[in-house]
């Protein structure tokens, strides 16, 4: 407000006060959430503990959170039954990891192929929908037997599970391009090759990459349960080595690690997005 | 004009009816007859929604006719010529494009090389006056920017002709004065011939050599008026001038039955 401070000294000082004040009511409420939210979690936590070591839950079934803790340092610094710890994750990302970009780069490419192609739409249509209403999960032992126990398996059925949402969104993406922007490109000398990689893969940019959030997590998904089912290494083999031997803490700590990759993940395909779409207005709400 | 000169756009009999999605067949235009000679800027008013988009969609080679013949520089139209400019309605900018790379746009799928291509955007933009802004993404400029790049975008591209369906529409009043003198001066130097077409009597008046009435819908040419109204002219001072009173008077006394005809079948739709 650089107007305000010339205006006599007594209103400019109140108005500093005030933003002052402000912004300290906006930091606080920040602290308010923050800690609440800490407190909660730490709340949680110590009921947990307090149940399970007070026997009131059945502490063998449930386990406890400072057992949870123990068993992941001893995996962290001793290895878990199958290897070290750190291998199990990376076997576990790899496959996910793996699964996801073939399932992404064939989503996307179908999708816009789809789009783009009435024909292929056609032809292909029904038969999509018919795989699409397939219950995908249960392809995931059909896998291990035709891939074995080593990651292939599991990166199929990644791959099965992040495909479906990564075609249907490239797909609509690629129908729901602004006729006006496509009409535009033509008149200005466009190809129909140059109107699908300037325009239409541009345009359906948005509508891919809220599909790649969701479908990683379904790549991780794929990879544990085709770990779950059978494997030799794996965060999937992990939970069913401790369900074998009745280690309820081990079943949790390997849920509280794939948590922490999930979301380490997560949050470097928010700052990818960032990067990607600088020319997006910051504020979707605001009027153009 | 020697005899036998060559219109730079012809329609004889044009007819385009599309499939609507219930199965029923919509005739947007019926038997459109309608000559534009070289360099000449023609003005097509109507009642909203009669169909005036239509003509342009046929004559750009976006759409194909449902029978007649539209003819561009003699030739019947086969697809999108390269000759051809057109301004829509709605933005159609590029959201992800820089305003440099928006201009740049024509050329580069045209196939001339990235050098030769930025240097003629960057003329364009300072022609549009917006040099400083090459820079910015779209959705950073105003309404009124974002139309200066639509046209730097098909001006570069050196069009013979240019089509423009109702390209100010959604901009405000000053700024669609602004616009239209730009667009006059822009066009004085190039001496393409333009099909311009609004719903707006007044612009079409202040802007063309030549109005065409078209009926409400199904569309089709009702009367072409000649404008005698001397040029250069500035949009703000021409419509004050007592012979454009009296050509908007003339002309519409024959547009207002249509637009009264296209209001009355609303009220019964709506009834």
């Amino acid at each position: 407000m650089p107007h305000e401070s010339v205006v006599l000294g007594a209103p400019a000082a109140v108005r500093t006060d005030r933003t002052q004040a402000r912004a300290r009511a906006a930091r606080n409420r920040t602290l308010l959430v923050h800690g609440t939210r800490v407190l909660l979690l730490v709340g949680l936590l110590a009921l947990w503990e307090g149940l399970a070591r007070a026997a009131v839950i059945d502490p063998f079934n449930f386990s406890m959170p400072s057992k949870i803790w123990d068993q992941i340092t001893q995996w962290a610094i001793d290895g878990t039954p199958q290897g070290s710890l750190w291998e199990q994750i990376w076997y576990t990302l790899y496959e996910a990891l793996f699964g996801w970009i073939i399932g992404v780069i064939g989503g996307v490419v179908l999708g816009i192929a789809l789009g783009r192609i009435r024909f292929l739409a056609d032809v292909l249509g029904p038969y999509i929908k018919v795989l699409n209403a397939l219950p995908r999960i249960v392809l995931a032992p059909i896998f291990l037997i035709w891939f074995g126990l080593g990651p292939a398996s599991k990166v199929a059925s990644a791959v099965v599970l992040v495909f479906f949402p990564v075609f249907f969104n490239a797909f609509q993406g690629a129908r729901e391009v602004d006729r006006n922007l496509v009409a535009n490109s033509r008149i200005l000398g466009a190809s129909n090759r140059q109107v699908t990689l300037q325009v239409v893969i541009p345009s359906a940019t948005s509508w891919i990459f809220t599909s790649l959030h969701v479908s990683f997590g379904f790549a991780l998904i794929g990879a544990i349960v085709g770990e779950y089912i059978g494997a030799t290494k794996g965060l999937g083999l992990l939970v069913s080595a401790s369900q074998g031997t009745f280690n309820a803490a081990g079943v949790y700590a390997a849920m509280a690690i794939l948590a922490v990759v999930a979301l380490l993940a997560e949050g470097l395909l928010a700052f990818l997005e960032k990067r990607l779409f600088r020319w997006k207005p910051a504020d979707t709400s605001a009027d153009r | 004009m020697n005899s036998h000169h060559v219109p730079a756009i012809e329609l004889r009999g044009a007819s385009k009816a599309f499939r609507t999605p219930s199965g029923a067949l919509h005739t947007a235009v019926r038997d459109l007859d309608l000559v534009v000679e070289r360099g000449e800027f023609v003005a097509v008013v109507g009642p909203t929604g009669c169909g005036k988009s239509t003509s342009l969609t046929l004559i750009s080679g976006l759409e194909e006719p449902t029978s007649g013949d539209v003819l561009v520089a003699g030739e019947p139209v086969r697809g999108i010529g390269d000759r051809t400019g057109f301004v829509f309605q709605q933005d159609a900018v590029f959201p992800w494009r820089t305003v440099l790379s928006n201009v740049m746009a024509g050329p580069r799928f045209r196939g001339v090389p990235k050098d030769r291509a930025r240097e003629r955007a960057r003329e364009w933009l300072a022609r549009v006056g917006l040099a400083a802004f090459e820079d910015r993404y779209p959705h950073q400029l105003s309404g009124g920017q974002r139309k200066r790049v639509a046209l730097a975008a098909t001006f570069v591209n050196d069009p013979e002709l240019l089509l423009m369906d109702e390209p100010f529409s959604a901009l405000d009043v000053q700024t669609r004065a602004l616009m239209s003198d730009e667009l006059l001066d822009l066009w004085s130097d190039t001496g393409a011939s333009v099909v311009f077409v609004t719903h707006d009597l007044e612009e079409s008046i202040a802007l063309a050599d030549k109005v065409v009435v078209m009926t409400a819908g199904p569309a089709t040419v009702k009367e072409v008026f000649a404008i005698d109204l001397p040029r250069p002219r500035r949009v703000e001072e021409v419509r004050l001038e007592p012979r454009f009173v009296e050509i908007y008077r003339e002309i519409w006394s024959s547009l207002g039955e249509e637009v009264r005809i296209t209001r009355e079948r609303g009220a019964t739709h709506a009834a």
